[in-house]
């Protein structure tokens, strides 16, 4: 019983990716976008779920490398993956400047400070038209592709996506088995305990802030290659609440619920669409039922059974 | 040897002072109490100690080095160790996660070495839990090695967090009231245990209410009152000493 449950959302999750590949069409589409959406939270996870800390601003690195790529590419014709490899230095620069003084502070001031850097690339995409183009967008991007092999169908890329999800994920699950990963823990249990046991913590912080913005621009980048289109709105503030909801849901601080969180979350609107008007009140009401009965979320429903019988 | 040596240390909040111009010598080798009554001041010196608190006055001396007012991190670093009054365990790992992570000043490696885990990486992770495992058998809790920290009773918790603290293989370990919250046998267990720690080399400071454990455990007590300590020596004169019964009992003019 116990096993069913936490392997179900696992089921339901590959049913759906392997049920794109067979239909096509609008639906590889919605799985892109959670692939894409999964590589953003495996990162954010790396920040919020194993250091414990709290950021809104991480859409910020997103767009920093997205519209990298997306210039770069479209205007003056670069490789992709030169191109990325700018846009993964530019986010890993902006997120040193913002994150070396913001994170010897604490919880709140942490999380205003991000939320700040958020708004202000947002800004700065619909201001400096000369290069964004505002908000009519930037189209004309390359496509996925490296040295010259494109891929062009639309379940290729899929392919791709979960082939750079797995990769993602894999990393992560190797960050939290090591000395970082316990590091970022104990952090995340205790800032005093750790301090008390030679854990230099604002250098750590920094160090899980840097990976997970990391994680941000490589799936900011994948997203204007793959849409071959980008505009100020992809980036704006719905991505964070977004990639909120699907932590939780998939379970903060695991391995597999990023994922998890990702798939799920993006089939809910198309499960409540026949409810028309009350689509947002189910959505709704779903997510808080979820968060009550399975506060780790979807990764965690195998232990919560436990825990009931053990209590 | 000395040491750990305190030179009028003191810290004031407000127009209270908590520690007023101690001075402490800790030996190298054996076990150290520093026992008073509630608010005497205890826990504000072992903070300044441990880097915690700033003292406003005085001079820290550890292992010939001075540590007033360094960072808690560079004082661990130093090998100075502490543990907390109210058990701080990482409640997102395990147990032995939990010791694992105490062994932290003694390894190296970050992100790349995470991603690459190289065959050296691997070697110091197996080392790493051997160590803690080594380290749990040494507190008795064996079994628990898998288990989420928070599970563990109370008395257990304490017994994890010294384990983590020696997993850093400290000079001194400042335990901070080990015994609150123990029954009378986990006492008396603990009492073995820290005797054993302090037998195999480690210096041992504490702070504790628990006169009973003070008595059989400590080589030398320091009394404090009110923020001075009143007495200092063997458990023997400390026991006899009628400013220190004044300071418990309350009678007379300590």
């Amino acid at each position: 019983m116990r096993r069913g449950l936490a392997a179900l959302p696992w089921a339901v999750a590959c049913a759906m990716l392997a049920y794109a590949f067979i239909t096509g069409g609008y639906f590889v589409t919605i799985m892109s976008f959670a692939m894409i959406y999964a590589v953003f939270i495996i990162g954010l996870n790396v920040f919020m779920g194993f250091a414990g800390q709290v950021s809104f601003g991480h859409n910020a690195f997103a767009a920093l490398s997205g519209y990298t790529s997306a210039v770069l590419t479209a205007t003056y014709y670069w490789e992709p993956l030169a191109a990325f490899a700018v846009g993964l230095g530019l986010a890993l620069l902006v997120a040193l400047v913002v994150g070396w003084p913001t994170l010897r502070l604490k919880g709140h001031y942490l999380a205003m400070a991000t939320l700040a850097i958020g708004l202000i690339v947002y800004e700065i995409a619909i201001q400096w038209q000369s290069v964004t183009q505002g908000y009519m967008g930037i189209s004309g991007i390359a496509p996925l592709g490296i040295g010259g092999y494109e891929i062009v169908s639309e379940r290729g890329k899929l392919f791709a996506l979960m082939v750079f999800v797995l990769l993602a994920a894999f990393a992560a699950a190797r960050l939290r088995a090591s000395r970082f990963g316990r590091a970022l823990a104990a952090i995340a249990g205790s800032e005093d305990a750790a301090r008390a046991l030679g854990i230099n913590v604002p250098h750590y912080k920094l160090a899980a802030f840097l990976v997970s913005a990391a994680y941000a621009a490589l799936a900011g980048s994948l997203f204007v290659h793959v849409v071959e289109f980008v505009s100020p709105e992809v980036f704006g503030l719905h991505m964070v609440v977004l990639a909120f909801t699907m932590l939780y849901v998939g379970g903060i601080g695991t391995i597999g619920g990023p994922i998890l969180g990702a798939v799920i979350v993006s089939l809910l609107p198309e499960v409540f669409r026949g409810l028309k008007d009350y689509q947002d009140l189910f959505y709704g009401a779903g997510l808080i039922l979820l968060l009550i009965y399975a506060p780790k979320g979807l990764a965690g429903l195998g232990n919560l059974m436990s825990r009931g019988g053990k209590a | 040897m000395t040491l750990l040596s305190l030179q009028g240390v003191t810290r004031r909040f407000g127009g209270l002072v908590a520690v007023d111009a101690i001075d402490l010598e800790v030996a190298q080798g054996g076990v150290t109490a520093v026992i008073g009554p509630n608010g005497a001041g205890k826990t504000t010196l072992f903070n300044m100690i441990s880097g915690f608190q700033t003292p406003n006055a005085g001079r820290i001396m550890f292992a010939g080095q001075d540590i007033t007012a360094r960072p808690p991190e560079e004082i661990a670093a130093s090998g100075l160790i502490r543990t907390f009054q109210l058990v701080q365990l990482f409640q997102n790992l395990s147990v032995l996660e939990n010791i694992q992570v105490g062994c932290h000043l003694h390894t190296k490696g970050g992100v790349l070495s995470a991603l690459m885990r190289t065959g050296s990486t691997r070697q110091t992770e197996r080392e790493v839990e051997s160590r803690a495992l080594e380290l749990l058998d040494f507190v008795g809790l064996e079994g628990a090695a898998e288990a989420e920290a928070t599970a563990l009773a109370y008395g257990q918790q304490r017994l994890l967090e010294i384990a983590r603290a020696l997993a850093a293989k400290p000079k001194l370990l400042l335990l901070d009231e080990p015994a609150a919250g123990l029954s009378a046998d986990e006492s008396k267990r603990l009492s073995a245990a820290i005797r054993a720690i302090a037998g195999r080399g480690t210096t041992v400071l504490l702070i504790e209410h628990d006169m009973k454990l003070v008595m059989n455990t400590a080589d030398t007590i320091a009394v404090l009152d009110f923020g001075r300590k009143i007495a200092e020596g063997p458990p023997a004169t400390v026991r006899e000493n009628p400013a220190v019964i004044a300071a418990y009992l309350g009678v007379g003019d300590a």
